[in-house]
């Protein structure tokens, strides 16, 4: 991408500047993780992270690479803001995300520093949207330290088979459901139990599935997640067409979603769960 | 006082039913007028913008019926005026909207059962010799003459701005989005043919422009050059653009500047005036 044609705008004067053919890869991304009202949004000169966090126990991520834009000019130095997710998906929807392929809005994004709303210029066939949308300080999001030397348990997988899983689940269960995944060297292997007042169901999938594509355990971990917790989920599995599935060893759960985008980009979500404590288990 | 008239092409049937179920979102009563030439539908707001209609319908009555009779209270008034619950209408009339096979004819009377009623009847296709109809009762009631002063045709107000709307279907999803974001809306308009809708949050500032609109062109030009702009309820605006199922060639928006938005839905034998009070004065 070249980076030369930024001269010629004023734009140098704004920390963050974003330019794409296409918003709805942005949109798409943003929908995914839009759980919760609030957002952080981290720009760098690496790409634009996003993160929605529920209850300090979840948090997804959204990362949307520099190379996905026909122009992104950002500082050296990170700037990051809070900002409306509800209004900012609303805005890049605002001509309706027409589902034809190769209609679509352009989009241009400035943020201009602390204090200053985020502004988006979305333009279709001549009509154009001006959207400022407030901004608010930053904060710290939840770091889970989550580094790849203390995962134990590693499963690649095509993202239908936990999407049909985790769609099929009843979450308005009495009691408080919880989902115990169980990974293992030995057999049954991947075990995916819900445990409710009433009832236990357990899938199993074997690690020779189709689904799978990569499968290595090290040692057995049993970890309980609140079935509502996982949730939200759901939406970026529907848009991923892999997924990572980790746990370390305190049993935090790491699901990362590989999203091949219209434009053949692939971009990646992330989404963190707690573990339920360990003394509630029997 | 007589009315009786008699549908029998399916696609006027179907325009009639679509004309009423659109009175029937946008209101629980409404005043029906039949006079010689026309069909109108009236809803009135207490309290709209110099006492004028929420919305005027005419219909042109020798588009949709092919025997049409009339006789009102007297010679010199030979008109009707009823008031009734579109809702009944609409239901009845959508269930033979989709008849399969088409219904033959639809009959339209005004008859006294118990009470007044608007009594449809509907001639479906039948096998043997003998005719199948189906009778339905819309109870409606009489309205006085001394009360029909109420319901005049209003006049056209005098605005400050007119354009030719784009493609409701556009303008929809504009208005959906931002429906979700504030509960009033601002059209500004000038005679360039620049159309701005926004809204404005605290949270966020919206606006969409469209550019090289068409301008009606009016006998005494009463528009200044400037822009214009009017407030008001976006949720009665959504329920217009979701009623409209009467594809209009042509949709003339209005501005009383600060005071009304006027729309003027043009097709070849019906005309909607509808009018949306400011509701706020900015």
């Amino acid at each position: 991408m070249s980076q030369l044609s930024h001269h010629d705008d004023n734009n140098e004067d704004y920390p963050l500047v974003i330019k794409t053919e296409n918003a709805n890869t942005v949109l798409q991304l943003l929908r995914a993780i839009n759980f919760s009202e609030m957002a952080t949004v981290i720009g760098s000169p690496e790409g634009l992270r996003v993160v929605v966090e529920e209850g300090k126990c979840i948090q997804a991520s959204a990362f949307l690479q520099s190379q996905m834009f026909q122009e992104y000019h950002s500082q050296d130095d990170v700037v990051t803001f809070k900002i409306n997710l509800n209004v900012l998906v609303e805005c890049l929807n605002i001509f309706g995300g027409s589902s034809l392929p190769g209609v679509a809005p352009s989009l241009k994004m400035c943020y201009g520093g602390y204090g200053s709303p985020l502004s988006l210029v979305l333009e279709e066939a001549s009509v154009l949207t001006d959207c400022n949308i407030r901004t608010q300080e930053a904060d710290d999001t939840l770091e889970f330290n989550f580094c790849n030397t203390s995962v134990v348990n590693k499963i690649v997988m095509r993202s239908e088979c936990l999407r049909d899983i985790f769609s099929e689940f009843d979450y308005n269960c009495c009691g408080v459901p919880v989902l115990e995944i169980l990974t293992s060297p030995d057999p049954p292997y991947f075990r995916l139990s819900t445990i409710s007042n009433m009832s236990t169901s357990d899938t199993d999938i074997p690690k020779d599935s189709d689904m799978i594509e990569t499968f290595s355990c090290t040692k057995t971990m049993r970890q309980r997640y609140k079935l509502a917790l996982l949730r939200p989920s759901i939406k970026p599995l529907t848009i991923a067409q892999k997924v990572l599935l980790r746990t370390d060893e305190r049993g935090i759960l790491c699901l990362q979603f590989m999203v091949k985008m219209e434009d053949n980009h692939i971009c990646f979500v992330e989404f963190f769960c707690c573990p339920e404590e360990e003394e509630e288990i029997e | 006082m007589k009315f009786r008239g008699k549908m029998v092409d399916i696609t006027c049937i179907k325009q009639f039913s679509n004309i009423v179920s659109t009175v029937a979102r946008l209101s629980k009563i409404c005043v029906l007028r039949i006079t010689k030439e026309h069909v109108y539908f009236i809803i009135h707001e207490s309290g709209a913008v110099e006492s004028s209609p929420g919305l005027w319908a005419e219909l042109d009555q020798g588009h949709f019926f092919n025997e049409f009779h009339v006789e009102g209270v007297s010679q010199e008034d030979n008109q009707i005026f009823l008031e009734l619950e579109p809702d009944k209408l609409s239901k009845t009339l959508n269930s033979f909207k989709t008849a399969q096979p088409a219904p033959r004819s639809l009959k339209v009377k005004l008859t006294r059962k118990h009470s007044p009623c608007l009594t449809l009847e509907v001639e479906l296709p039948s096998l043997s010799v003998h005719a199948r109809t189906v009778v339905h009762d819309v109870p409606v009631t009489l309205i006085p003459r001394r009360q029909w002063h109420v319901y005049q045709e209003p006049e056209m107000p005098q605005f400050d701005s007119s354009v030719y709307l784009p493609p409701l279907r556009q303008i929809k999803h504009v208005v959906d989005r931002m429906k979700t974001l504030s509960q009033h809306i601002t059209f500004s308009a000038n005679r360039r043919g620049t159309l701005i809708i926004s809204v404005s949050t605290d949270v966020v500032d919206v606006s969409t422009h469209f550019k090289n609109l068409s301008v009606p062109v009016w006998g005494d030009d009463n528009d200044t050059g400037g822009t214009h702009s009017a407030t008001v309820d976006i949720k009665k605006l959504g329920l217009l653009l979701q009623g409209s199922q009467i594809n209009p060639t042509k949709v003339i928006c209005n501005i009383v500047a600060n005071r009304m938005v006027h729309m003027f839905l043009l097709h070849d034998d019906v005309t909607l005036q509808y009018f949306l009070p400011a509701a706020t004065n900015t």
